[in-house]
């Protein structure tokens, strides 16, 4: 019996890649350790190691094929005396459009499944105002938005260079900053050794003497361990020096649950960086704001920490075709229009708020979403207003509970908002727990649509 | 199953096969120390003596309550800061330093009023009050601080190196730590990139013997600190840093390696502070035998001052120099005392550059 040679998983949020090369042809004689493919993944091109001996049979799926499922059968591999045209059925490709495959998380249960977060976010009728009116739309993924957002600041200032973990060589851990070497070569694409304290201190310290420095965490997890040049050397220097000292960096990198890592891979510093006075914090969830906010930050005179996804990478949304598409600091945006009741998210917890209001105009609840985009300052206008409107409000935030921004928006209605209030303010977060790895524990922990749903109901005294 | 391909490692000094650690020191035992003209040995005695006077001062008013909070005195180190900064490019070479950095300031020759001022929180200070003693700036002279955080200018440091080596501008760092601040993971880290990628910095360490009251042999398993940047091919120095002459020799030789791109150095300038860590310290740790020995044997300012009387300066003329100091230094204080406070609509201000 042939074997199959089914396109493997090679990273944890990996659901589907492309079949970059075959290094071996239909005939060959593989040994085992022979490299019969090169695969492209979310992350990295690897190579598709042979552990089982035989000749290639039939090839499946023609190299260059992208969006390849993983588990799908690419090759037939004949063993000793096997014809080799006896793999005849072609397993089907999985055929889909390249957005989004890199998100981990299932959602199963049937409300809410993960197929339909991964499709390419509708436009829900609210226009960006920063937006003219008839501009070009193209689709891209987060992870390209946030790239040529950092290329073009760079080629726009020599001062702005990017350093990190893998950012050059290896064209990014999370391929966020692909083919920057090839362009800007390695005075501006800087690898680091694996030693987040010193590289921030490096980057902060740059921005000291006057360069325009872009820091990636390879996640926010890491930068834990850099969090007292974020903090004590970025963030207060400017305040402490009477406004002599500047520290225009940039801290950015991959923040919150990915995908089945665990504790210590797994974590939300929106709260944390946003308490800190002296700081700007970013958390975009889409595309045209990972660019637009990307290239305000750079820009940005003050210190800025960049909250981005993992899971949100590879998602795909349109974006503004613009010559210089630069979004304010520190304005949330009203994604969806509603009457009843208002949604507060950021992050990956946009996407959810959004698919949890379109099953609630199904049940004749007209839901506001809000994406705050900026955590820090928090455009607090902009959430009232919404109050003031609906006079109901969850706020959806993929991050513990206790001393969450959540927490601090219902702050901000109690004391500035509470006239309008028709029911108690409601959050719904991750459970105050260690993110578990188990796969079950993992999902209940997590914030998801039902969760939202429910919250929602309650305020609106519906459930 | 899969691997990553196999990258190339990137240009590195281990590359270097004929790689042997250059001695700095060999160099400075060769000359020990710096030939002064007349003007600039008078200089250096002002320069210490300023610091001193001021020093002083400081702690009186401390004393007094009108310098609060932390207050880390620079009296007995005076020839470290004298000696390397005079051999400094002006406008173009930075430092930065930890929190005991008044010496570090009045050796660039900033007025000595906005110093005292911002000691005692006032609006005139040179951080218009709302940084204190470990927390002053002046970007004007290129002086990044007065850090707090111990070891934290090591990497911040590393970061102004690099912003030189970007800028191809000549200039160097001189990043400035205690013993104490060299037990700093960070401190290591950076002296791994620094090598790396060859930035030019001077890595000094000022080790007057206590991390606070944890004397060096108690915190340290190696006390030759010069010697520990041995591993990251980081050449060391040890130098005397109760001598300005000898400091001064000593950051020509480096000064002059690290602008001919090769590399970071490493000077551990053995030094003692007279008074406690910080105005809080009663410094029981140590002897008041051990003290006085080294105020009367190894001062900077009096072996400067020997000098001068043997070329031919009278006592009265280092008397007048004296008071002409003490002068500027009671002025300062005084500036400091009767200047207001800042404003309190100031509190909101600089905490961002931007309106968002």
């Amino acid at each position: 019996m042939a074997i199959e040679l089914k396109m493997p998983a090679l990273s944890p949020t990996m659901e589907e890649g492309t079949l970059a090369k075959w290094l071996k042809q239909e005939g060959d004689t593989i040994e085992i350790g022979d490299i019969i493919a090169e695969i492209e993944t979310d992350k990295a091109t690897m190579e598709f190691e042979a552990v089982d001996e035989g000749t290639l049979g039939k090839i499946l799926v023609a190299e260059g094929t992208e969006n390849v499922a993983v588990g799908t059968v690419i090759a037939m591999l004949a063993g000793e005396g096997e014809d080799v045209s006896e793999a005849a059925a072609a397993a089907p490709v999985d055929d889909v459009p390249g957005e989004g495959k890199d998100v981990g998380r299932p959602e199963g249960s049937g409300e809410g499944s993960e197929a339909e977060i991964a499709k390419p976010a509708k436009k829900w009728g609210v226009k960006d105002p920063e937006i003219p009116h008839g501009t070009n739309m193209a689709t891209v993924t987060v992870r390209e938005a946030l790239r040529d957002g950092m290329a073009e600041e760079m080629r726009r200032d020599e001062r702005v260079f990017v350093m990190g973990e893998e950012v050059a060589q290896y064209q990014g851990a999370y391929k966020v900053t692909q083919g920057l070497l090839d362009e800007f070569g390695p005075k501006r694409v800087i690898d680091t050794p694996i030693t987040e304290y010193g590289f921030a201190g490096i980057g902060t310290g740059a921005a000291m003497g006057g360069l325009r420095p872009i820091v990636e965490f390879m996640t926010f997890n890491f930068a834990m361990q850099a969090i007292d040049h974020i903090i004590n050397s970025a963030a207060k220097t400017n305040y402490m020096s009477g406004g002599q000292m500047r520290c225009p960096v940039v801290f950015r990198g991959p923040n919150a649950a990915a995908s089945r890592v665990g504790a210590q891979h797994s974590q939300n510093y929106g709260p944390w960086y946003a308490s800190v006075p002296g700081l700007i914090v970013i958390a975009p969830y889409d595309a045209s704001d990972a660019k637009g906010l990307m290239k305000a930050a750079i820009r940005c005179e003050d210190p800025v920490v960049f909250l981005e996804n993992e899971l949100v990478y590879g998602r795909s949304f349109e974006l503004p075709e613009l010559d210089d598409h630069v979004l304010p600091i520190g304005k949330a945006r009203i994604v969806r229009e509603g009457a009843d009741v208002t949604i507060v998210a950021y992050s990956i917890a946009v996407g959810l708020a959004l698919e949890a209001a379109e099953q609630l105009a199904d049940e004749g609840i007209d839901a506001e979403v809000i994406d705050l985009r900026t955590l820090r300052p928090l455009d607090k206008e902009t959430v009232l207003e919404s109050l003031k409107k609906t006079n109901r409000m969850v706020i959806a935030e993929e991050g513990w509970p206790t001393c969450s921004i959540a927490s601090e928006i219902v702050a901000i209605c109690m004391e500035d908002g509470f006239d309008h209030l028709d029911a108690p303010v409601t959050r719904v977060c991750d459970e105050d727990v260690p993110l578990p790895y188990a796969a079950n524990l993992e999902k209940l922990a997590l914030i998801d649509t039902p969760r939202i749903v429910k919250a929602v109901k309650k305020v609106c005294y519906r459930d | 199953m899969a691997k990553a391909p196999t990258k190339t490692a990137p240009h590195s000094p281990a590359e270097n096969p004929d790689f042997a650690l250059h001695s700095l020191q060999e160099e400075l035992e060769a000359k020990k120390r710096y030939d002064a003209t007349d003007d600039q040995l008078r200089d250096f005695y002002e320069q210490m003596l300023l610091i001193r006077r001021f020093e002083e001062r400081a702690g009186q008013l401390y004393g007094l309550g009108l310098i609060g909070g932390f207050c880390h005195l620079y009296i007995g180190q005076e020839a470290v800061a004298v000696g390397l900064q005079s051999a400094l490019t002006e406008q173009l070479d930075s430092v930065i330093t930890g929190y005991r950095d008044h010496g570090h300031m009045l050796a660039y020759g900033i007025d000595p009023k906005v110093i005292m001022a911002e000691l005692t929180g006032r609006e005139a200070g040179i951080s218009k009050g709302k940084g204190g003693s470990m927390h002053m700036f002046s970007t004007e002279h290129k002086f990044y601080g007065g850090h707090g955080i111990v070891g934290a200018q090591v990497a911040l440091g590393g970061g102004l190196a690099l912003a030189h080596q970007y800028n191809e501008d000549g200039g160097l760092c001189l990043a400035y730590f205690g013993d104490g601040a060299a037990n700093q993971g960070q401190v290591y880290e950076t002296f791994n990139m620094a090598s790396l990628w060859k930035l030019p910095i001077v890595f000094v360490i000022e080790n007057n013997q206590y991390a606070m009251g944890t004397a060096v042999s108690r915190s340290s398993a190696e006390t030759e600190f010069y010697r520990r940047g041995t591993a990251f091919r980081i050449p060391g120095m040890k130098v005397n840093g109760m001598d300005v002459l000898e400091v001064r020799q000593a950051a020509e030789i480096a000064f002059k390696h690290v602008r001919e791109g090769r590399g970071p150095v490493l000077m551990e300038c053995e030094t003692y502070r007279y008074r406690g860590h910080s105005m809080s310290d009663p410094a029981k740790y140590r002897t008041r035998e051990e003290v006085q020995d080294v105020k009367e044997h190894k001062d900077p300012i009096e072996a400067v001052k020997k000098i001068l009387i043997e070329q031919g300066n009278s006592e009265d003329d280092l008397k007048a120099i004296d008071k002409g100091i003490r002068k500027v230094v009671s002025e300062a204080a005084d500036f400091a005392e009767n200047s207001p406070e800042p404003d309190p609509s100031e509190l909101y201000t600089d905490v961002l550059v931007e309106e968002y």
